[in-house]
C-alpha cells in the first residue's frame, strides 16, 4: 500500500482516529507521517514499545546520557527513542547507563554469553579489564555448574565476589 | 548465475528430506552482525551505506562458502524480482524498500544468503529443510567465523555483537522451523501450544517472518531473546520445545487416522479434487488446500504425488513466481486464472507420468 500523501513510497505507519463517532483511516510512509506533525509520534506502533521501554529507565535515573549523543555517529537519545534503532556499536558505550536496564526487560539479562569474534578473541587476551574478567569468570561459573562441578564452581563465585566487591580504581 | 536461473530449481529447503519433513518443512538461523565503527546501515548516509556495501562485498568474495555466489545489486532489481526473492525467503520485506545501497548474496542451493545493509550491515542466513537446526547452526557458525577474518565486527565483552535494534543484542542470532500442524489446528489444539511457546521465550509468526498472518497451518517459530544465552543454547532449548511440538502433531494425526479416518481423507480428496479442477483460484485458497494435500501424502491417503511436489507448488504459485514463470506482470484476476492452470499442468502431467 502506498502512502495516502505522497503517493509514492510503501505506506508503514497506519492510523485510525475516532473523532465525534467517525472513524477515518490514514496510510502513511514514515517520512510523511513525521512530517505531519508531533501528533502523530504518539502513533509510531511497534518501535514505540521499544521507546517506551527506553523511557523507563530515565525515570529512575535521569542522567547526562539522555543528553548526550553518540560522539562516533551524532546520534542522541531522543532519535534512539524515535526510531527505536541505535546508530553504532559505540552507541551501546554513550547510551549505557539507559541502555543496560533496557536489554535487561527485553532479554531478562544483560550480559552476553556467546561467541566471540575472531580478531576480539585475540585483542581480548592482550588487554582484560576487571569487568571482562569477572564476566569471564561468570561464563566459566555458568560451565562449572552445567557440569555440576560444584567445588569448582564455589571456587569462581568467590574469585567473582572478590572481583566485584574491589573499590574502583 | 542470473537472478532468473533460480525459477529453473527448487531451493534446498523446500526439498521436502530431512529429519521429520512431514511436519518441520524447514530450519533456519540468521545472525545480525554489523562492523565496528561504522554507523548502522539505517543511520548512515548513502556515502557511509555505500563504503561498507564495499569493505562487505570484499569479504564475502573471499569467502569459500561462498563460492561462485550470486551478487545482486537491490537497486538493478525491480519490484517483481524483490517480491520473488521474499517469496523464496532470501531476503525480508524491509530489504524490499530503499535500495540505492542494499545487496543479497545467494550460494548456488540457495543455502546460505546474506543480506547487506539491511538493518544491520549483514544478515547472514542459512536455511535447509527438514528438523536440523544443530546443524544448520554449525554451518552459519563456519561462515561467520570465516568473515570474521576478514571483516572486524561491532562486540563489547559485555553485551556482545552490538545490533541495530536492541532486540537482536548479544548473539544476534534468531533460529526458526517452519512448522505444519493441521492436526493440531483441526483439533482446536493451537492456542494452548501457543501459549505454552510463548512461556519459553519463543515466539510464533506466520510464513514469511515479522509481520505475517499464519496461513495455511504453516507457522513459524523461533527464539525471542538473544541475550544471556549462549547459541548452543538457544538452539537447543528451540529444538527440544519443537520435538515436543512435533510428537503433539504425529500423535492428534495418528487418533484422527484411527477414529475420524473418513472425515480426514474427504477433507483431503476434495482439496485433491478442487486443485485438479478449478479454473480460478486465489493464493490464499491454494495455501489451504496444498496444506490439506501435504498431509493427506504423509498420511498415505495420496499416492501418486510427493511431498517434493507439494512443496514446489506451494512457491511456484506465488504471486512474484507466477509473474516470473511468464515473464511478464499479471493483475491479481489473471493470476488467479494462471495459478489454476499451473496447478492442473503440474498434477495432471505428473499423474500422466506415472501411468
Amino acid at each position: 500500500m502506498l502512502c495516502d500523501i505522497c503517493g509514492n513510497v510503501e505506506a508503514t505507519v497506519h492510523l485510525t482516529e475516532i473523532i465525534n463517532d467517525k472513524m477515518t483511516k490514514l496510510h502513511l510512509c514514515e517520512g510523511c507521517a513525521r512530517k505531519k506533525g508531533g501528533e502523530m509520534e504518539e502513533h509510531f506502533g511497534l518501535n514505540d514499545l521499544l521507546a517506551g521501554l527506553a523511557d523507563f529507565g530515565t525515570q529512575l535515573e535521569t542522567d547526562v546520557s539522555t543528553k548526550a549523543t553518540c560522539p562516533n555517529c551524532g546520534l542522541s537519545y531522543t532519535d534512539f527513542k524515535r526510531t527505536g534503532r541505535l546508530g553504532c556499536g559505540d552507541c551501546y558505550e554513550t547510551f549505557r547507563k539507559n541502555l543496560a536496564p533496557l536489554l535487561k526487560r527485553i532479554h531478562g539479562s544483560d550480559r552476553h554469553i556467546g561467541k566471540t569474534p575472531k580478531m576480539v578473541s585475540k585483542k581480548l587476551k592482550k588487554v582484560v579489564s576487571e569487568e571482562d574478567r569477572a564476566l569471564e569468570l561468570r561464563k566459566k561459573l555458568q560451565e562449572a555448574i552445567r557440569m555440576e562441578e560444584f567445588e569448582e564452581a564455589a571456587r569462581l563465585r568467590d574469585k567473582i565476589r572478590t572481583l566485584e566487591t574491589r573499590p574502583k580504581r | 548465475m542470473k537472478l532468473d536461473d533460480l525459477l529453473k530449481h527448487t531451493s534446498e529447503w523446500l526439498r521436502g528430506t530431512g529429519p521429520k519433513s512431514n511436519i518441520v518443512i524447514s530450519s533456519r538461523v540468521r545472525l545480525a552482525r554489523n562492523l565496528d565503527k561504522k554507523p548502522f546501515s539505517n543511520w548512515a548516509n548513502a556515502k557511509r551505506q555505500k563504503e561498507a556495501l564495499t569493505i562487505i562485498k570484499a569479504a564475502v568474495e573471499n569467502t569459500s562458502y561462498l563460492k561462485g555466489a550470486l551478487f545482486v545489486n537491490m537497486k538493478n532489481t525491480d519490484e517483481l524480482d524483490r517480491h520473488f526473492l521474499m517469496e523464496r525467503n532470501l531476503i525480508s520485506k524491509e530489504h524490499m524498500a530503499n535500495v540505492e545501497n542494499k545487496a543479497v548474496v545467494i550460494s548456488d542451493n540457495e543455502i546460505v544468503a546474506i543480506m547487506i545493509n539491511e538493518e544491520d550491515h549483514l544478515r547472514l542466513q542459512v536455511i535447509q529443510s527438514g528438523f536440523k537446526l544443530m546443524e544448520v547452526w554449525r554451518m552459519i557458525d563456519s561462515i561467520d567465523q570465516e568473515l570474521s577474518k576478514y571483516l572486524s565486527f561491532a562486540y563489547s565483552p559485555r553485551w556482545g555483537y552490538l545490533t541495530s535494534c536492541p532486540t537482536n543484542t548479544g548473539t544476534g542470532l534468531r533460529a526458526s522451523c517452519m512448522l505444519h500442524l493441521p492436526a493440531l489446528m483441526l483439533a482446536n489444539q493451537m492456542d494452548k501450544v501457543l501459549d505454552a511457546v510463548g512461556k519459553l521465550g519463543l515466539t510464533v509468526r506466520g510464513l514469511y517472518g515479522e509481520g505475517t498472518q499464519a496461513s495455511g497451518n504453516f507457522f513459524q517459530v523461533s527464539n525471542q531473546v538473544t541475550l544471556g544465552r549462549s547459541e548452543e543454547d538457544i538452539i537447543d532449548n528451540i529444538e527440544r520445545v519443537i520435538n515436543q511440538i512435533v510428537v503433539r502433531e504425529e500423535n492428534m494425526r495418528n487418533s484422527f487416522l484411527k477414529r475420524n479416518r473418513e472425515m480426514l481423507s474427504d477433507r483431503v480428496f476434495r482439496a485433491y479434487g478442487t486443485l485438479k479442477s478449478a479454473r480460478i483460484i486465489t493464493s490464499s485458497e491454494t495455501i489451504k488446500l496444498l496444506s490439506a494435500i501435504r498431509l493427506g501424502v504423509d498420511m498415505g491417503f495420496i499416492k501418486d504425488i510427493d511431498q517434493r511436489m507439494v512443496n514446489e507448488l506451494f512457491i511456484l504459485t506465488q504471486p512474484a513466481h507466477l509473474q516470473k514463470i511468464d515473464g511478464k506482470v499479471l493483475s491479481p484476476s489473471e493470476r488467479d486464472a494462471r495459478r489454476a492452470d499451473l496447478i492442473r499442468e503440474k498434477l495432471i502431467e505428473r499423474k500422466g507420468k506415472k501411468r
